[in-house]
């Protein structure tokens, strides 16, 4: 049986009781909210918190109103609200985390601040000590790219290239007090340090934009239907003007090592209607700076060339839904 | 007689359905003992290495620790086949690939265990490791182990029935076909466990998540140099098997040997990632076909090759290499067949059997390759293996004997029911139908160690209350074999099959045997339960037909009673019966045990292949086929099986949808992938990456039983648990190429390899993905054996050249 | 390190109030499997990635691999061991033992608990409606069928409904 290892766990009733508790157990202590994705990695020993502070039991984390996503609601909790256009991509891209049981346990917040994923590193100790270790944990190489200075594990969440795309904000709140960032100032292209976030900062919630004519899609690809992780995530935004795309922002998740933003790809759509030829060339820009790694599922040429047909294809979905009666948003 | 029967055949619950849906059935991790310490073996960092030294001081000192054993402490190797006793439970002075075990902890806690392995400092001395099969063709040296026929091959097979060049060059065509089959994994859900426990009289007990109870006992009476008589091992109810849990393992004779030492239970249980080191599985495959057909089909000879990579050690090797040619034959006559096989060393974890052992890699590549020849030809598919079909009661060229063969029938009933002349080459572009047969044993014809004992044994004791007991060394691993003891015990003897108690896969309470492997269980155990059961009742008739003053074949058993046929008021219960027989006769018991016919072929290699009974499955597959992204979906899977006759038809069903399950995962995604360029480390020993289909991939599964009762099986039955796997992969394959045109002559078939096909078909190139060519290979002489109708006798009349190093145990 | 002095928490385990004290790294799956003895519920990776440790926490279906022990404090579980009552099978057992939907068994009460959640929430699932409910559970030898066959059978019976299985399911065509 794979176990945690030996660790100090921490409940606090309010934020102010959690920030305090970090601040006594310094940098050896993490937050963890549904645990998900923290407690397979202490289990594997690639984050080793001596101490870990649960974020559940705060009630401040947990509060939904009609445009602020708490932190800890968790997933199952963001699905099942009544579906709107609002947060239709964001619950989709929920819906499409792993299982039903994790979403029962994984949270929004804890789904935004994901650790970056890589074949390499996401193994056990053991296997780690049989490639001797890398750059990320334990080791000073990149196995994916061997002369490279930085690591390039995958930015693997489903939620947070939607967040980028629809221009989410998160308020934050640290020691110094609150801040509120945008999702897309959230993320570094960085396999270690993926987060702008300081470790002793709290996300709190999630502001969804207010509705003014935009809508968003997010499509997802994997090898199976649940479990999986992206291995490319396409969100895709748009500012309506009437039939004509005011502004379009396009953000792939599982390529990088933050959801990124190809601007030249919402370029490539604004102005005009979604026709089939802005379709394609907005496809197009997409896939030239989509840069997989060999460090997931697949292999990477073929992701690579489907971005091209899953952005083609999140657009279309737009295209019809704007052309459906009664969508309007 | 069949409608009189009660049991068989009917759909009943399986008598230990209740214990599994309650939780109560103990798995092997389920057991905990006072004073029990934790295991921990410390594994292998390095694919091919000499072990300079191990220092286990720190560990031995740790809090908690209560003993370290390293490979000197367990010097005597061990393996499944007499001929490649290759293993260690530790390695002693080379380790051979990541994984394998180098040195155990017994301590206190599983915690204290694993912090005791960080602390053991190994010295290796790397060797250049070997990838694949191909780079052990091109590398003799360094050589993985010092047997074996030559350089890094295991072993080199090469037989001829009849002359088979000559048979295809009669042909009005002649195709040959490359393809490949990837390595997968059983990946029970169970993770392999084991708890064994020394006690104060120096005995031995383990109970273990075995399929193999008695070759367990075997081996560690060799390695712990015990009598026999003093281990008794339990194979604990199997969490999944599928044949990964076939050989014995470095673990419980560990667990064994650190029980000896403490005087305490110890447990080890394996993590995931052990899991997939301990392995066994599917051989990655490369094949190679050459066949000359008539225009009308009728093929008139074969030339097969294969090449496995066998992984680290020897396992089931060579008879998984063995087989890999020896059932081409019992599905489309072939008049004349040469085979060359040969397996590899690799430094990757060891390959064995899994569910359908060697033979669906090269069942993929006949069922593709005659589709390929249907198309070449004009001829339907369908239509064209029904006009080769072998026929019932016929002896092979390579001298199988197949009795019933329900082929036919099965592919009738795929045809209709899935719409087949109305889809095949007629749906849309993206939609496909595929037809796939194939064929498997039920049971091998010899057993593993060269003996003439039975392969199987039953005792039965009946109780003066009305109970009976059946007590059988045949391991239950999901499959129903507990139940079919019952149900041939109940039908018989006509009682109820759940006033009676199953003992089983016990080697101090229950006869041998073999095991839960080869689709073996219900044909042997069955028939030795028959036999036991049947001597039961004689002896019952006896007394009570002198009780009841009527001739004793005017009995009948039935309804927990025995009666007089023609007056059934006439009669007493079945209590009563046991009780009168044991007044006369003292205790009543009762023994049956079961040996399979002689095989036909007399050549060396005859042992693989022969079985009493084949199975016979034919099946459809619908896919969908994305042209943009190359992701292939099976919406639905028509299959039809020749059971010979269903024990239990629910049971039958459940094993035909689990094969199907099955292989659908290995045609659309399992892969047991390895780094080659980093280490050959395994690249994703996890349940998250190693792609087993969830509900949502799951196809549906339109089931046919074929019901045509074969002699040698208890009641006519044959086999299931594996037949039914093995067309799925060449009906998808083929299904693929009536959706999309292209054929992807290699397992997995992934989106990747469809894409690729599609695009250089869009070039004008050959819309296909698979292997471009098979390396030269030093075959041996060939072995020839004259064909049945060329008046051969099963023998070869030139031996072939012998083994370069003779299979002998090192 | 090999010890660390345990923690005590008070939970209702399968309905019943119950007191344990355990080292306070473990899970509710070691909890619940060498602490307390219930060992009906599996593992397979303990890593979230297979399903068969399911149980239901407030009634909700979760990973006990992943939930740490400590976090039930004051919270209810159930296992698979609280579903018969009375010596009585519940729905979902009995048609699981009929059915053949345990094969070895060892992911069975996962699906089982898995499937109560959804019929106490859906009481009349379509068959995506339960692939997809089960769609975190991974079974390697049933390929699922009779898995959903015994679903709809249960949720067919706990409406009241006289249902049988299908003739199909039991005998093949
Ligand atoms: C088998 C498996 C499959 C998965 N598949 C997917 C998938 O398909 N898509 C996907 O997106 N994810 C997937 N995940 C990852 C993960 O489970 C989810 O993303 C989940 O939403 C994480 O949430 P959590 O609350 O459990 O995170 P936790 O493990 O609790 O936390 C994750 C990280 O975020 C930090 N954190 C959490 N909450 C806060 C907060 N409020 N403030 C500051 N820091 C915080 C923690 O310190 C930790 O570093 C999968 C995980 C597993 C085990
Ligand atoms: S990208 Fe490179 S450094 Fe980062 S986790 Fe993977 S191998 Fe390690
Ligand atoms: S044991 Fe696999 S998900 Fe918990
Ligand atoms: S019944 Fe064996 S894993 Fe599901």
């Amino acid at each position: 049986m794979l176990r945690l290892p030996f660790f100090t766990y921490l409940e606090p009733k309010s934020l102010a009781d959690a920030l305090r508790m970090k601040a006594d157990a310094g940098p050896d202590a993490m937050f963890v909210a549904g645990g998900t994705d923290l407690y397979p990695n202490m289990k594997r020993r690639h984050q080793e918190p001596k101490t870990v502070i649960s974020l559940m039991g705060i009630p401040e984390l947990r509060r939904v109103e009609s445009t602020t996503l708490g932190a800890c609601l968790t997933l199952s909790e963001l699905t099942a609200r009544p579906p709107d256009r609002l947060t239709a991509a964001v619950s989709t891209a929920a819906r499409l985390v792993s299982t039903p049981l994790l979403r029962n346990m994984g949270t929004l917040g804890g789904n935004l601040c994901l650790d970056t994923r890589c074949n390499y590193y996401n193994q056990t100790y053991e296997w780690r000590k049989s490639i001797d270790f890398c750059m990320k944990k334990d080791g000073h190489i990149c196995w994916v790219a061997p002369s490279s200075p930085r690591c390039w594990a995958v930015s693997s969440s489903d939620v947070a290239p939607v967040m980028v795309a629809i221009g989410a904000e998160y308020r934050l709140l640290g020691p110094q007090g609150e801040r509120v960032v945008p999702a897309g100032r959230f993320y570094h292209n960085d396999g270690i340090n993926y987060l702008t976030k300081q470790p002793d900062e709290i996300l709190v919630d999630v502001r969804i934009p207010k509705p003014n004519g935009w809508d968003a899609v997010y499509h997802k690809l994997r090898r199976r239907g649940s479990f999986d992780f992206p291995v490319l995530g396409v969100a895709v935004w748009i500012q309506w003007n009437r039939k004509t795309v005011a502004d379009a922002r396009i953000v792939l998740g599982g390529v990088a090592s933050y959801p990124q933003e190809v601007p030249e790809a919402g370029t490539a759509l604004r102005g005009g209607a979604l026709s089939d030829e802005s379709i394609a060339a907005a496809a197009e820009e997409a896939y030239r700076p989509s840069k997989p790694m060999d460090n997931t599922d697949f292999d990477l040429s073929w992701r690579k060339q489907m971005t091209r047909v899953y952005v083609s294809r999140a657009l279309q979905q737009l295209r019809d839904r704007r052309t459906t009666p009664g969508l309007d948003v | 007689m069949a409608d009189k029967r009660r049991v068989i055949g009917k759909a009943l619950r399986k008598v230990d359905a209740a214990a599994k849906v309650t939780g109560a059935t103990k798995f092997a991790d389920d057991l905990a003992f006072p004073r029990m310490l934790f295991c921990k073996l410390l594994r292998s960092t390095q694919p091919h290495a000499r072990i300079v030294s191990i220092d286990t001081s720190a560990a031995a000192k740790l809090d908690g620790v209560q003993a370290v054993l390293v490979g000197q402490d367990l010097p005597i190797p061990f393996g499944i086949l007499p001929v490649s006793q290759d293993e260690h439970a530790l390695c002693i002075d080379k380790a051979r690939f990541i994984g394998d075990p180098v040195a155990a902890v017994a301590a206190l806690t599983e915690e204290a265990a694993t912090a005791a392995t960080d602390l053991i400092r190994v010295d290796y001395e790397p060797l250049k490791s070997i990838a694949s099969a191909e780079e052990a063709v091109e590398h003799p040296e360094p050589r993985i182990h010092d047997y074996g026929d030559r350089g890094n091959f295991h072993k080199l097979i090469d037989l001829e029935f009849g002359d088979a060049n000559a048979g295809i060059a009669e042909g009005d065509m002649v195709r040959e076909d490359l393809f490949f089959f990837e390595g997968s994994t059983h990946l029970p859900m169970e993770q392999h466990a084991a708890v064994a426990m020394w006690s104060p009289d120096q005995k031995l007990t383990l109970w273990t998540s075995t399929q193999t109870p008695h070759y367990v006992h075997r081996a560690l009476a060799k390695v712990l140099e015990l009598p026999a008589a003093r281990i008794r091992v339990i194979a604990t109810p199997n969490g999944g098997g599928f044949g990964g849990k076939s050989d014995p393992f470095n673990h419980e004779i560990a667990v064994a040997k650190l029980a000896m030492i403490t005087g305490r239970p110890v447990k080890i249980t394996l993590t995931r990632e052990e899991v997939f080191y301990c392995h066994r599985g599917r051989h990655p495959t490369l094949m190679w076909v050459r066949t000359g057909v008539k225009k009308d089909g009728a093929i008139t000879g074969m030339h097969f090759r294969s090449l496995l990579d066998g992984g680290a050690y020897g396992s089931y090797g060579v008879a998984s290499t063995y087989y890999t040619g020896a059932l081409q034959t019992v599905t489309y006559h072939i008049p004349c067949y040469h085979f060359q096989g040969a397996r590899a060393f690799t430094n990757k974890a060891p390959c064995g059997p899994k569910r359908g052992h060697g033979t669906p890699q090269p069942r993929f590549a006949l069922e593709v390759h005659i589709d390929k020849i249907a198309e070449q030809l004009g001829i339907d598919p369908a239509e064209l293996r029904l006009k080769t079909l072998v026929p019932a009661n016929s002896l092979t060229a390579n001298y199988l004997r197949v009795g019933s063969m329900g082929l036919g029938k099965c592919i009738a009933k795929v045809v209709e029911g899935s719409g087949w002349k109305q889809k095949f080459r007629k749906l849309p572009r993206g939609r496909g139908v595929g037809l796939a047969c194939s064929s498997y044993i039920s049971g091998a014809g010899l057993p593993i160690y060269w003996n003439n004992m039975p392969h199987s044994g039953v005792q039965l004791k009946c109780d003066r209350g009305g109970g009976v007991t059946v007590f059988c060394g045949s391991t239950e691993i999901g499959q129903g074999s507990d139940s079919i003891l019952a149900y041939i015990v109940a039908e018989v003897l006509g009682i109820d099959p759940f006033d009676i108690a199953v003992v089983t896969g016990d080697t101090d309470l229950t006869p041998v045997d073999l095991g839960s492997y080869s689709s073996r269980v219900t044909l042997m155990s069955g028939n030795a339960a028959l036999q036991a059961a049947e001597r039961a009742r004689q002896i019952l008739a006896v007394h009570a037909a002198k009780k009841l003053e009527i001739p004793v074949d005017r009995l009948s058993f039935a309804e927990r009673r025995v009666y007089d046929a023609k007056d059934p008021k006439r009669g007493m219960s079945f209590a009563e019966a046991v009780q009168s027989a044991e007044a006369a006769e003292g205790t009543i018991g009762t023994v049956g045990s079961y040996t399979p016919p002689m095989s036909a072929g007399k050549y060396r290699g005859a042992g693989v292949g022969p079985s009493p009974a084949y199975s016979y499955s034919a099946c459809v597959a619908a896919v969908d086929v994305d042209p943009e992204t190359g992701i292939v979906r099976v919406p639905t899977i028509w299959i039809a099986h020749d059971v010979g006759r269903s024990i239990n038809s629910a049971a039958v069903i459940g094993q035909v949808e689990g094969s199907i399950y099955m292989g659908l995962g290995e045609a659309l995604m399992e892969e047991m992938a390895y780094r080659g360029n980093r280490n050959v480390v395994h690249k994703i020993p996890s349940l998250l990456e190693y792609k087993s289909p969830t509900t949502l991939e799951m196809c549906d599964v339109i089931t046919y039983l074929v019901e045509d009762p074969d002699p040698n099986g208890p009641f006519g039955a044959k086999e299931v648990g594996q037949g039914p796997l093995l067309p799925v992969m060449p009906a998808v394959a083929n299904a693929v190429y009536d959706a999309v045109g292209v054929r992807i002559d290699e397992v997995p078939i992934t989106p990747e390899k469809v894409l690729k096909a599609l695009r250089k078909k869009q070039k004008g190139e050959p819309g296909r993905h698979g292997p471009e060519s098979f390396p030269d290979i030093p075959w041996p002489e060939p072995m020839r054996v004259p064909t049945p109708w060329e008046g051969g006798d099963g023998k070869a009349v030139s031996p072939g050249r012998p083994a370069i190093t003779a299979e002998r145990p090192h | 390190m090999t010890s660390e002095s345990k923690v005590k928490i008070a939970l209702a385990v399968n309905g019943e109030p119950t007191e344990i004290a355990f080292a306070p790294h473990k899970t509710l799956l070691e909890v619940l499997r060498e602490d307390l003895g219930l060992t009906g519920t599996k593992h397979g990776c303990e890593l979230g990635e297979c399903g068969t440790c399911t149980v239901l926490l407030d009634g909700t279906p979760v990973l006990s691999c992943l939930v740490l022990g400590l976090a039930c404090a004051g919270r209810t579980v159930r296992t698979v061991e609280g579903m018969a009552q009375g010596g009585k099978l519940h729905p979902l057992q009995d048609t699981f033992a009929d059915l053949g939907a345990a094969q070895c068994g060892y992911c069975t009460p996962a699906f089982l608990l898995a499937a109560e959640a959804l019929l106490a929430a859906n009481p009349k699932p379509t068959r995506e409606e339960i692939k997809d409910a089960l769609a975190g559970n991974l079974c390697r030898c049933t390929g699922y069928i009779k898995i959903y066959e015994a679903v709809e059978l249960a949720a067919a019976r706990m409406r009241g409904e006289k249902a049988e299985p299908t003739t199909e399911s039991l005998y093949g065509r």
